[in-house]
């Protein structure tokens, strides 16, 4: 009997231990002495983009070359659930030694202690923070600490299809653009009967309405992170530049654009121009109709000529086992060798200056330098600690607003007052 | 339980008959611990992923969330900001009416198309097997497929529609409409499995309740609300309990059809408690406030489903 209670129990450990064990059995291995030399280390590395996946194992294989005693393996979860188990794992103290962050998550992790400041090991091995754009430095420093190195950044440009823009013999956008120019071609361009529109402006942020907001002299949050721009006349009315677009029917309705997306009817020329980021390159690059058919151009200018950058860092878990060799593989990652890499593959503009011009032969077919060149005068990605919570009520009342349901002012004031509740609450 | 151990006990009186009454209890009780330790995993399994987590719930409820897990106790906050709260009327009143439409309307459908395919015709199989693809397949493709039926301007339906000279409304980005356009997928992917159900319902009524009933004389109408009908009660009861608990908790299609992040104009209107619960709980973070959404509908199908047994008394009959 107490035989058969023992096995039982023993069974029942192991299902238990096979439920929790997940992608992590293979974090303990080697975990006495992590700086004990010549000991074997694995440490894990999230990421979310399939895309970069080929060049991220290149990247870990060149570093396992220099470092035989560090292995590192690879934990790729998609876009869709990687907060989510980030989230999980934080909570339950099994982060990944190194992984992938973003600009409106950056604040949460650091400041809830989730990651390990990197400004000492920046100043011991010299690295020169100089070798990225500044305004990805910035979007990863919290409380004078920096927290991550720059991986690879992204900004907005104004993608054209040129077979419209030659039927209707119209000249292609171009540097000298500016608002009434894009609204008054965006016009020209739209036949209804043909199902074909000027310019798709579907209610997002990054590649949408955040770029015009700062053209317009706006902001959508405080410097200091504590107060709403969306009440400044400014804000509103770089809103409002793309709502006009719609109800000049230059553009499909928001409902349109909510069943079926800007980028699909663009890859199938129903759109003759759309705002989008660098990193729609490859994908326009594969795609059968766009490979030859479009191409990209500087954002047309506002009151200012300026747009938002936006760009991933690596970053590693405060509760590391292996800081040092984390620190060692961040390192790399962030080096002007690991950044070749990343740009060879022209999944992802490497943030280390100076490489950008191998991701810009990547893909010859577009004129993908107007990238680099927004970067010099591009404004960050708006955060602020609990981004999420704003996010989302700024996709609620934006959508309204788009759809006609609400003024624009009325859902941009509305959002100023709520966001300000939130962020005094932070 | 039960069944084992009066199977068991007579014979083993025989083998240990001259003992005392102390060592019947001695054997009892083994048999007790045989028992529990073959349900054991089950109820483990039930306790750590069911009981625990609604026990932890309720808990969560009353507290405000920080960030990775950090939590204070809050008292009854949430449930204060939760009566403020505009969307939830919304996702109630919603839910309601998903429920209200979707569990009777698919239940009288299933049992229609279960009585047709109880029939002998020609490829009876391929017809149930018809039927029943809808349940294998997973939620998220439905969805996607019939996120495409719908599209308003470049989706078949619409299109049919305009062939027949009719302008096909804005399924799923018209708030007054995108409801029931979810609705009507619901129910077409419930038929299948409600269908098997009362197609095993169905091949349980003796066939001498139909003869005697056309002997005398009684129509195929007559036969099916007086012998048919009422013998499926059973099965009806199993497939309505079942169907409105799902109901209640309706959330992958919404999701899945009228997306969250595409700033789709019928999204807000057409939220359920389920989808609340998820916008609040993993898109914002607000976990305590989501385990209070949580709460809300765990009582609102335990109050559903003790009234079904209830009424049960009068409307179903097991002979």
């Amino acid at each position: 009997m107490k035989k058969l209670v023992s096995i039982a129990m023993a069974a029942l450990l192991v299902a238990v231990a096979g439920c929790s064990g997940g992608g992590q059995s293979s974090a303990p291995a080697g975990t006495t002495g992590s700086t004990a030399s010549g000991e074997k280390v694995t440490l894990t590395y999230a990421l979310w983009d399939k895309n970069q996946l080929p060049a991220m194992e290149e990247m870990a294989k060149k570093f396992n070359e220099k470092n035989p005693n560090v292995d590192i393996k690879i934990e790729l979860t998609p876009n869709k659930q990687y907060w989510t188990k980030m989230e999980a794992a934080a909570t339950g103290g099994t982060l990944p030694d190194i992984f992938w962050i973003n600009g409106p998550r950056i604040i949460k992790y650091a400041a809830n202690d989730m990651l390990l400041p990197l400004s000492d090991q920046i100043k011991a091995d010299s690295i020169d923070l100089n070798n990225y754009p500044k305004a990805l430095v910035d979007l990863y420093t919290y409380d004078g600490q920096n927290y991550a190195l720059p991986k690879d950044f992204d900004t907005i440009g104004l993608w054209y299809n040129k077979k419209l823009f030659d039927d209707a013999k119209v000249p292609y956008p171009d540097e000298t653009w500016d608002w009434n120019k894009l609204k008054e071609v965006a016009k020209q361009l739209t036949d209804e009967k043909k199902g074909v529109w000027g310019i798709a402006a579907p209610p997002y942020g990054q590649d949408g309405f955040y770029n015009t907001i700062y053209q317009s002299g706006g902001y959508i949050i405080s410097e200091d992170r504590k107060t709403s721009g969306y009440d400044k006349p400014e804000t509103i009315e770089g809103l409002k530049f793309w709502t006009d677009l719609i109800n000049e029917k230059a553009s499909p309705t928001a409902a349109q654009l909510s069943e079926t997306e800007a980028t699909q009817l663009f890859e199938s020329g129903k759109i003759a121009m759309m705002y989008n980021g660098s990193w729609m390159a490859s994908a326009f690059n594969k795609n059968e109709y766009t490979k030859d058919k479009v191409d990209v151009t500087y954002l047309p200018k506002g009151k200012e000529n300026t747009s938002v950058i936006h760009g991933l860092g690596n970053v590693i878990s405060a509760n590391t086992k292996h800081p040092k060799e984390a620190w060692e593989f961040v390192k790399f990652l962030g080096s002007k060798e690991g950044a070749e890499i990343l740009a060879k593959s022209g999944a992802a503009i490497p943030a280390f200056n100076g490489t950008q011009d191998t991701w810009l032969q990547s893909i010859p077919n577009f004129n993908l330098k107007i990238f680099i060149d927004q970067a010099t005068l591009a404004k960050p990605y708006p955060i602020s600690k609990d981004t999420a919570k704003w996010a989302k009520l700024e996709t609620e009342l934006m959508t309204k607003a788009w759809a006609g349901q609400m003024s624009v002012e009325d859902a941009s004031k509305e959002l100023a007052q709520k966001m300000n509740e939130m962020l005094s609450q932070e | 339980m039960n069944a084992m151990s009066s199977q068991l006990q007579p014979e083993m009186h025989a083998a240990v008959q001259p003992k005392t009454k102390k060592s019947l209890n001695r054997m009892k009780r083994s048999d007790w611990f045989w028992a529990y330790l073959m349900i054991a995993p089950t109820l483990i399994g039930l306790s750590v992923f069911y009981l625990w987590p609604i026990v932890q719930t309720i808990y969560l409820s009353f507290t405000k969330w920080g960030g990775f897990g950090k939590y204070k106790w809050a008292g009854l906050h949430n449930y204060e900001l939760l009566l403020k709260d505009p969307y939830l009327w919304i996702a109630l009143k919603n839910t309601l009416i998903y429920t209200v439409i979707a569990v009777p309307v698919g239940i009288a459908i299933s049992i229609f198309i279960a009585v047709l395919l109880n029939q002998k015709i020609k490829g009876i199989t391929i017809y149930r097997t018809l039927y029943f693809l809808p349940v294998v397949t997973m939620a998220a493709a439905v969805a996607m497929v019939w996120r495409w039926l719908y599209n308003a301007d470049y989706g078949l339906i619409n299109y049919l529609l305009g062939l027949i000279g009719i302008e096909g409304p804005r399924w799923i980005s018209d708030p007054a409409i995108a409801l029931y356009a979810v609705i009507i997928v619901a129910v077409w992917s419930s038929i299948g499995y409600n269908m098997v159900i009362f197609l095993a319902g169905l091949q349980g009524i003796p066939r001498s309740y139909y003869e005697a009933a056309e002997i005398d004389g009684a129509g195929p109408v007559r036969m099916f609300f007086k012998i048919t009908l009422p013998l499926l009660t059973p099965s009806i009861f199993f497939v309505s309990i079942t169907s409105l608990i799902g109901a209640f908790q309706v959330f992958d299609l919404i999701y899945l059809m009228l997306g969250s992040k595409m700033g789709n104009p019928a999204t807000e209107q057409t939220q359920t408690m389920a989808y609340l619960f998820f916008t609040n709980g993993f898109e914002s973070g607000n976990g305590g406030y989501a385990a209070a959404v949580a709460v809300v509908l765990l009582v609102m199908i335990l109050i559903v489903t003790a009234i079904q047994m209830k009424l049960q008394k009068k409307w179903v009959h097991y002979d």
